[in-house]
């Protein structure tokens, strides 16, 4: 499956076979559909834009027009196996709630995003003095619905406030090759263009 | 117009040339018939039990022999079974010929298509304006008053008189939804999907306000004659037209309105400084209201407002909704349209956190349309293009396609 996009396709990979899984953010349905054919889950899915939902639906697939800021407390603890927030999490409002919430509803959560901290971003910043632009996140500052980037040192520091635990994280790089396990955070950090990170929480799922 | 005929291969007479008379409608319909008695009653929520009643219903395409194919299509407050085939009382195409017949989203040439005439309604299901075998007259108000789930209660036992276990698919809009969520919550393992469409699982403060009107408008009409008019000639038809009139405001949007008639004066200049329909939009309620009263009993319009304004499945689950899903293995998929002011948006999304917190599977899309409530009933793509999507993943879990 050469067509699918590497970073889907690793999402995928960390999802068990058959398992309940939500995710958040689906757009026109691609990582469903995926997960829905090669790992044969129960696959719904949560969108915002009227078009994805409508495409989603006509494709057979279940999904609900919704926002991860404010529908995701309505779905009771442990209703999924996995949750997923594949290159959402910097457009929502407030992450920090939306991660607690995936992290209650879902056993497991996983989280891909594009990080902040790659080089090309850090110079771009640095030299031009200019917001990034990259073809990774082509949209300028007015145009942008990203309103809230994080680096992969952010990201790992808010798993630990929220007590998460990291069963696996990858980092790739420009050409969507993993980085390898290997390699310490701040090279993570420096060239890794997006990271995807699979989580669980260690207390319980609501607070007593 | 599609053949129908149901498993004993009855075909339903075909629609007269000249058109019914409604009052002989109700009891001796234009549709296929199955009759009841004391060995099937029919037990209702207020506490009557029915020994002798009848659903009328109509049939498209062919049950496949594992039985598995059937849809139910629930109508809506002044819909009635003639969903997909000429109205033998009006002469006008089926209700919702555009999403049912060959081809089409609900594919007559892949599934069996049963729609019953409500029980309480009009068109030969027993209601108000049935024969009371005890007096040799019209019900009028001595007919037990009905719920949904009475409706509910009448189609499942037509849908087992048809030999049919499970349906593949319950489908309807406004009050149909009402009775697709009641059949879901009622009988989960005979649903296998759900489409309530331009629904709520309970009627609004604001739509139970209508439809008082409504029903006053009626009562207040001294032709009604304290629903005893049958027995005469004369029919309460001032009263239920300005009911229909207010309704018929409800089921549209400003928008829509203002595009179909905005301030356009009917067939004249100016001004008549009168009373007279001198705005498009007057003549348009008018002839609205006139036309309805041709084809409704007023008694049936009074029953079947008060049947949704009933109708809160939370209630009947501790004030729970999820509670009225718990387990549900049945698809569903929920629609609303952005311009349904009788029932919103936020209507629909109270049905999908229900079924949410049930762990039911759900689809739900919010449709974009100016044509207020109605938009379900009309020719909408997107509307199409969903419930193509949704029936057909349905069909391949079933394995019907």
């Amino acid at each position: 499956m050469s067509d699918v996009r590497i970073d889907l396709s690793l999402i995928a990979d960390m999802v068990e076979p058959g398992s309940k899984v939500l995710d958040v953010g689906c757009g026109d349905g691609a990582l469903l559909a995926l997960l829905a054919s090669r790992r044969h889950v129960d696959a719904r899915g949560i969108e915002l834009s009227r078009e994805g939902v409508a495409g989603c639906v006509a494709r057979g697939l279940s999904v609900i027009q919704g926002d991860a800021d404010t529908d995701l407390g309505d779905y009771p603890d442990d209703a999924f196996d996995y949750v997923i927030l594949s290159q959402t999490i910097q457009a929502t409002r407030a992450p920090r709630r939306v991660l607690e919430n995936m992290l209650r509803i879902g056993r497991r959560a996983i989280v891909s995003f594009p990080n902040f901290g790659h080089w090309n971003i850090r110079a771009q910043l640095a030299f031009k003095g200019r917001m990034p632009v990259t073809s990774n996140l082509p949209e300028t500052w007015h145009d942008t619905p990203n309103i809230h980037f994080c680096t992969i040192r952010d990201f790992v520091g808010l798993c630990d406030t929220l007590g998460a635990v990291t069963e696996r994280a990858v980092a790739l790089n420009a050409s969507g090759s993993d980085i390898g396990v290997k390699a310490p955070w701040w090279f993570w950090n420096l060239f890794g263009q997006q990271a995807v990170f699979l989580l669980r929480r260690t207390g319980p799922a609501s607070p007593p | 117009m599609t053949a129908k005929t149901n498993r004993t291969g009855k075909a339903s007479k075909a629609p007269a040339s000249a058109l019914v008379d409604p009052v002989r409608e109700a009891n001796e319909p234009t549709s296929l018939l199955a009759r009841f008695g004391p060995e099937r009653p029919l037990a209702m929520d207020c506490g009557v039990t029915l020994d002798r009643w009848q659903i009328a219903y109509q049939t498209y395409g062919t049950l496949n022999a594992d039985r598995s194919n059937a849809v139910l299509v629930c109508h809506a407050l002044t819909g009635d079974q003639h969903v997909a085939n000429t109205n033998p009382v009006t002469g006008k195409s089926g209700w919702w010929e555009v999403l049912i017949g060959p081809g089409c989203p609900i594919d007559t040439d892949r599934y069996f298509v049963i729609c019953s005439n409500v029980i309480g309604g009009c068109l030969g299901s027993t209601g108000p304006a049935s024969l009371d075998q005890a007096t040799g007259r019209a019900y009028g108000l001595n007919f037990p008053l009905v719920t949904i789930r009475d409706m509910v209660r009448a189609q499942a036992v037509l849908v087992e008189h048809l030999g049919i276990a499970s349906l593949f698919a319950v489908i309807g809009g406004s009050m149909g939804g009402m009775q697709v969520l009641q059949w879901a919550s009622s009988y989960p393992d005979r649903v296998f999907a759900a489409v309530p469409l331009a629904t709520a699982a309970r009627h609004s403060a604001q739509n139970i306000a209508f439809h008082e009107v409504g029903r006053q408008a009626v009562m207040a009409d001294p032709d009604w004659q304290g629903g005893r008019y049958l027995d005469g000639a004369k029919r309460p038809s001032k009263g239920l037209s300005v009911a229909r009139m207010g309704a018929h405001i409800t089921y549209l949007s400003e928008a829509a309105l203002h595009r179909k008639f905005g301030r356009n004066l009917q067939d004249r200049e100016a001004r008549t400084f009168t009373f007279d329909a001198d705005f498009q939009v007057e003549s348009y309620l008018r002839y609205q209201g006139i036309s309805f009263v041709e084809r409704f009993d007023a008694n049936s319009y009074l029953y079947l407002t008060r049947a949704m304004d009933y109708f809160d499945l939370a209630a009947d689950h501790g004030g729970v909704l999820a509670k009225a899903f718990a387990g549900s293995k049945t698809r569903f998929c929920v629609a609303s349209f952005t311009s349904d002011w009788l029932f919103p948006t936020s209507d629909s999304r109270a049905i999908v956190h229900a079924l949410n917190a049930s762990g039911a599977s759900v689809s739900f899309v919010e449709l974009e349309s100016d044509k207020g409530h109605d938009a379900f009933l009309l020719d909408e793509p997107e509307l199409f293009a969903t419930l193509r999507g949704f029936i057909g993943a349905a069909a391949r879990a079933r394995g019907l396609a």
